[in-house]
């Protein structure tokens, strides 16, 4: 049985890296909760839930989350098809832009949305500011891109023949449309929905500067519990909730997936015709709509005492108004390329494992259900709360052997953990649209399992490998979350330093705040750019 | 061979698993104070800490000492930060902890001892009885409301003076504060509520809600983004900052800044440092705690953290003489007190304003 | 010695997918496997690559037990019925390649790639990418590159099923001659008879997961185990009981059998024929009539006609037997080793 005792090697190490820097950390999180005295008091956890503040909290997240969800792919799936069953010039660069609010660090965009629409801002007049509006435009903003690289990647391979039949037999658009296309994107559309649902109940840092105080979700009611109040029976009561919550998404994304096996072939893109002008324009609405912030960005960067200059730009040598920084803001930037290089070697090396075994194609119900479970966990850092999980890695890697707490590579392995899931929902497809047979036929002629590694899979996929990486390189960049829990301050990524100039006072520090981030935009939108030119659709596509 | 890889890694992921049950049993004595300081001290801070690299040069040149400074958040989360990692400290020595925060951390046992000679001024900020032993001051500030001076010429609308004239229709919709429940400036105010109005301060907070203050997540977004003269595009001319604000709103090529600080309106806010209980350099935390009393560290405080040193003795940067003053009479409440209703109170404010 | 199977289960969850199989693959002979999808043929042909785990039983290869040796290390090739090319890799690569995973010399590599592609009809498309060669092109190299290392045992997946009619035909008769001149012993699993009988020499006829019979060519095409197995082989009729009696009394007087199956060519209409029969429907091809008949006293029986003799539906005509066209079907307590 030499394939099984392989595959629980090879399951070994990725989930020996889970249960160390995830599962134990937030494990070690929730014992303080439920055991405050040393005994397990399900008695506080219990009464928690019926506090009417909690019921508030809840209601919030559930609304807001589902309405951004609806919203988002209301506007994604049009897009979708724009962008990826269309062709036309400067594709590539709108499917970046689209993707890139993922990558961007929700502190930066927190900023330049708070600045859009605060009063004196440029969508000023529509009095947004502190209204639920603004907390599900910057859902959506986050979101649309998730659903339409979904459902994008899906469509792109979905075979047009059969639309053509349906409209052979008398179908008109709209009916080819609803009975044969709709059908067939659903599970990418229920699978892309369920995720943004997941990323919209635990959005954080937008949650937290947008809602003012008046809206928070179960996520912002964590970090107040944990950090300011120190009720950890709360926080570990809500923290379980979201884990059975997140659980019973992924689940349900996991069995809308199983329905669209993404084809290995690419249909042909068609060019835009008059009847799709309506199409377009959405599209360029919602690329408007994706741009405006970070074009108010750019601006606010170029501007100083009322005119336009790059003394913001000039500024990121030095270390900020009234020493704001430990470091000049360029190391920032250079610390934060060799954070990403390290993460994304991680999240490449764990993911890949991950992907290679959720691709196969297990023979019996039981190996299937173990395969999902599998799947399952390793998409579960996706929807844990990063409070808990930075203050788990303060509580639990605290001593030998796991004395990790100042080591260099906590924050390339934290952020490694959030990237995994990006990582594996890239390759995974892609390594599963090949024919094992391929496999079958190269170790049939005496090709060992690693030769047919490098003869048959390397081939077929380095493209997403390496588009993978790109992605975790670009998530990386821009993690904040995590990163914000575990950076040491001699050695801040770029996120960290604009956290930290926008904390202190002094146009200029903002100023360099902005600056910083156009940096980081600049820097993440390059990577994806060239991600794009990989043309590996499953990136950004859950 | 495959049972045993199957028995391995189980083994793994119960060995891991079982981490969490151990390990918090383990108490650590204190440790003695070592004759010789370590080579390196960690510091935890706040993430407000700034510190001239010259200044700090000073003191690794002094005592072979290298600083690693570790910001935490706030001061609310750096206590709580500590509290959490008291069995592993993360750090040997904490600044940053404000007298709203203090109790928790010393009941906590958080904190060894050290009592270092104080500057002479230094002594009005010390914690009363105990506790005094435990945390040695070493800034202060006013955490006061501010106004946007040019605004108000502008519209010829006489500027706000008092807490009550927060509330007043005058300056409806004009003040923007961080929240009590997310900031540590925004916990101040509204200990500045307690300590003007008493238990009465409830029904305070519900005129301002009526006034629409708008309470905002953190100093940053209250100050940068919403304030009119914070450098974002703010609309709101009133901002809970710091008595310490003023000077950095001197336009370039200006001499006098466009903002003010209403000194009736300030609660004092007097940072702590102290040397960690199970600290690993706590001579070297100590040394560092001696080198923040010295002339140096206090006069180099203004400009890089906006606060005003214990040592009053020190001269002041040019200008806060008379644009950043401090309040004659600020607004306090007793640290024993913050702690034994920090959560009432919170819970309470946090109903009136998120309704 | 070859290859020797022996008891062979294979199940997945509660059915068995190959159940208590036995059989012999002699060296030097194409052996086919020939049963209809789900009859566990592809199953029995995954376990002998080693890509299956069996449940029970025993693969042997000249007496060497095969369970603990890997797919790569069997020396088999395994070559599947959609060919299975590296899509990366051009003709000679794709060819050449499992002489590379063995190290052979580069010069040794092209001499062996450019013979092979002789071989198979294909001299000169060394360059050529898979993707740009027709489907019976793509058979033949992957044929090629099954062949390049002399593989001791070569497994066929259905290898031309994938391919047109006319194309399968002459794909047949070449892959025929050039494992006859290679010498290779094979393993050929297929559910077309004329596949089976195009290529091998002899013939495992399988079930729902068991062997029904088997044997050389002729012997498993003149004495079918059971009805079944005949309509599976291509008879196109079956006749027993009372009526099977009536028919051995006209053709074979002497004979025991008692069911016996026939082809469609069995029965031919004649003016001169003992059986009278009432057409039921009739459809021509190039080659001849082809009818749906009722024979009186035989029952519903396919037949033919000439194409110049016209035939309508409701017609009565004479029938005539051609005795070398119908085979006696074993007893059932004949030798086949179990019936279904």
């Amino acid at each position: 049985m030499p394939r099984r005792t392989g595959a629980v090697v090879l399951a070994a190490i990725p989930l020996a890296v889970l249960v160390v820097f995830f599962l134990y950390p937030v494990a070690g999180m929730l014992d303080r909760g439920l055991r405050p005295d040393g005994h397990l008091d399900l008695g506080g956890v219990l009464d928690v839930l019926t506090r009417p503040r909690v019921h508030r909290v809840l209601w919030f997240t559930v609304w807001s989350a589902g309405l951004a969800t609806a919203l988002a792919v209301l506007l994604g799936v049009p897009v979708a098809f724009v962008l990826h069953r269309l062709r036309f010039r400067g594709q590539g660069l709108l499917r970046a832009v689209v993707v890139l609010p993922f990558v961007l660090p929700t502190v930066v965009v927190g900023v330049a949305f708070r600045q859009l629409i605060a009063q004196g801002g440029l969508l000023g007049g529509l009095d947004l500011d502190g209204t639920p509006v603004a907390i599900l435009g910057a859902l959506v903003f986050f979101n649309v891109g998730v659903v339409v690289r979904t459902v994008g990647a899906l469509w792109e391979g979905l075979d047009h023949r059969a639309e053509e039949a349906a409209a052979a037999l008398g179908a008109t658009p709209r009916q080819v449309f609803t009975t044969v296309t709709l059908p067939a994107l659903l599970p990418g559309i229920v699978s892309a929905a369920s995720v943004v649902f997941l990323f919209c109940s635990t959005a954080f840092g937008v949650v937290l500067t947008l809602g003012g105080l008046r809206y928070a979700n179960v996520e912002t009611e964590i970090y107040l519990l944990t950090t300011q109040e120190l009720d950890l029976t709360s926080a570990a009561a809500l923290s379980i909730l979201q884990l059975l919550v997140i659980t019973v998404l992924l689940a349900g994304s996991h069995r809308a997936r199983r329905g669209a096996v993404p084809h290995a072939h690419t249909a042909a893109a068609r060019r835009p015709r008059r009847g799709d002008a309506g199409l377009v324009l959405l599209t360029a609405a919602v690329v408007g709509f994706l741009l405006t912030p970070m074009v108010s960005l750019v601006v606010a960067s170029l501007r100083d005492q009322g005119g336009w200059s790059l003394q913001h730009y000039r500024d990121l040598q030095g270390d900020g108004e009234g020493n704001a920084l430990l470091v000049t803001a360029t190391t920032g930037l250079t610390h934060s390329l060799l954070v990403a290089v390290q993460a994304a070697s991680f999240a490449l090396l764990l993911g890949v494992l991950v992907a290679f075994l959720v691709s196969r194609r297990p023979r019996s119900p039981g190996a299937e259900r173990l395969r999902a479970l599998f799947d399952g966990v390793f998409m579960l850092p996706l929807g844990v709360s990063a409070v808990t999980l930075g203050f788990g890695f303060l509580i639990t890697l605290d001593r030998p052997p796991l004395d990790l707490r100042t080591s260099p590579l906590l924050v390339p392995i934290a952020q490694a953990m959030v990237a995994l899931p990006l990582v594996v929902r890239t390759v995974a497809p892609v390594l599963s649209s090949i024919d094992p047979r391929q496999r079958e036929a190269a170790a049939s002629l005496g090709a060992g399992p690693l030769r047919v590694l490098r003869d048959v899979d390397l081939p077929l996929a380095w493209r997403s490998l390496l588009a993978a990486t790109g992605f975790a390189f670009a998530v990386s960049l821009g993690e904040f979350g995590a990163t914000s829990f575990l950076a040491r301050d001699d050695h801040p990524t770029l996120p960290v330093v604009i956290f930290r100039l926008i904390s202190h006072p002094g146009e200029a520090n903002f100023g360099m705040a902005t600056a910083a981030s156009v940096v980081l935009a600049v820097a993440t939108t390059s990577v994806m750019l060239l991600v794009e030119r990989l043309r590996v659709s499953s990136v950004g596509a859950f | 061979m495959r049972t045993r890889l199957i028995t391995a890694s189980a083994l793994l992921l119960a060995g891991a698993l079982a981490l969490t049950a151990c390990g918090s049993e383990e108490k650590k004595a204190d440790q003695k104070v070592d004759q010789k300081p370590g080579k390196t001290l960690v510091v935890a801070t706040h993430d407000s800490w700034a510190m001239d690299k010259k200044v700090m040069a000073d003191f690794t040149a002094k005592t072979g000492i290298t600083v690693k400074i570790q910001a935490q958040g706030d001061a609310g989360q750096l206590t709580n930060k500590l509290v959490l990692t008291k069995d592993e400290p993360i750090a040997d020595a904490v600044f940053g902890i404000d007298n709203t925060f203090a109790s928790r951390a010393i009941d906590e046992g958080v904190l060894s001892t050290y009592e270092p000679t104080l500057p002479a001024t230094a002594k009005q900020f010390e914690l009363q009885g105990e506790d005094a032993g435990s945390l040695t001051p070493v800034d202060y500030g006013d955490v006061c409301v501010n106004i946007d001076d040019t605004w108000f010429t502008k519209k010829g609308i006489t500027p706000p003076k008092t807490l009550d004239d927060l509330a007043s229709p005058t300056y409806k919709g004009l003040f923007v504060t961080p929240g009590a429940t997310t900031s540590s400036p925004g916990l101040a105010f509204l200990l500045t509520t307690v300590a003007a109005y008493g238990d009465d301060w409830p029904s305070y907070w519900k005129k301002l809600v009526a006034n629409d203050v708008k309470v905002d997540a953190g100093w940053t977004d209250a100050y940068t983004v919403d304030f009119t003269a914070g450098g974002g595009n703010g609309s709101k001319p009133i901002v809970l900052s710091y008595s310490s604000s003023p000077p950095f709103t001197v336009p370039k090529g200006g001499t006098e800044p466009t903002t003010s600080a209403l000194l009736d309106t300030c609660f004092r806010q007097v940072e702590y440092a102290g040397v960690l209980r199970g600290a690993k350099n706590p001579k070297g935390a100590q040394l560092f705690i001696d080198f923040m009393l010295t002339r140096e560290f206090q006069q180099a405080l203004p400009d890089n953290m906006f606060v005003y040193p214990v040592d009053t003795t020190v001269p002041l940067p040019a200008g806060w003489d008379t644009w950043a003053k401090t309040a004659t009479k600020p607004y306090t409440v007793d640290p024993a007190e913050v702690t034994e209703h920090r959560s009432d109170w919170l819970r309470e404010w946090r109903d009136i304003t998120t309704g | 010695m070859g290859l020797e199977i022996r008891d062979l289960t294979v199940r997945f969850g509660e059915t068995a997918a190959v159940d208590d199989v036995s059989l012999d693959v002699p060296t030097g002979a194409v052996t086919a496997v020939l049963g209809p999808s789900g009859s566990g043929k592809s199953t029995l042909l995954r376990v002998v690559a080693g890509l299956e785990t069996p449940s029970a039983g025993r693969v042997s290869y000249d007496g060497e037990d095969l369970a603990p040796v890997p797919t790569h290390r069997r020396g088999f090739a395994l070559m599947f019925q959609d060919g299975q090319l590296f899509g990366h890799a051009d003709v000679g690569r794709n060819v050449g390649y499992p002489l590379r995973l063995r190290h052979r010399p580069a010069g040794e590599v092209r001499a062996r790639v450019d013979e092979l592609l002789d071989l198979v009809g294909l001299a000169g498309y060394a360059e050529r990418m898979p993707a740009t060669l027709s489907g019976g092109e793509r058979q033949r190299v992957a044929l090629a590159r099954a062949l390049a290392v002399e593989p001791r045992l070569l497994l066929l997946d259905e290898p031309l099923s994938a391919l047109d009619r006319g194309l399968r035909e002459r794909l047949a008769g070449d892959l025929h001659d050039i494992l006859r001149a290679a010498g290779t012993t094979a393993l050929l699993v297929t559910h077309d008879h004329e596949e089976a009988f195009a290529i091998a020499d002899r013939m495992v006829v399988m079930r729902d997961g068991a062997v029904v019979q088997d044997g050389s060519l002729d012997e498993v095409w003149s004495r079918p185990a059971d009805a079944w197995a005949a309509r599976f082989l291509g008879y196109a009729s079956v006749v027993s009981g009372e009526a099977a009696l009536r028919l051995r009394e006209r053709v074979d007087p002497g004979a025991d059998w008692t069911e016996v199956a026939l082809r469609r060519s069995a029965i031919r209409v004649s003016e001169d024929g003992p059986f009278a029969a009432t057409v039921l429907a009739a459809r021509m091809t190039p080659e001849q009539l082809r009818l749906d008949l009722d024979v009186d006293g035989l029952g519903p029986l396919a037949g033919v006609a000439e194409t110049n003799r016209s035939v309508s539906v409701g017609e009565r005509v004479h029938v005539s037997v051609v005795t070398d066209r119908l085979a006696p079907l074993r007893p059932a307590d004949g030798r086949s080793r179990r019936t279904p």
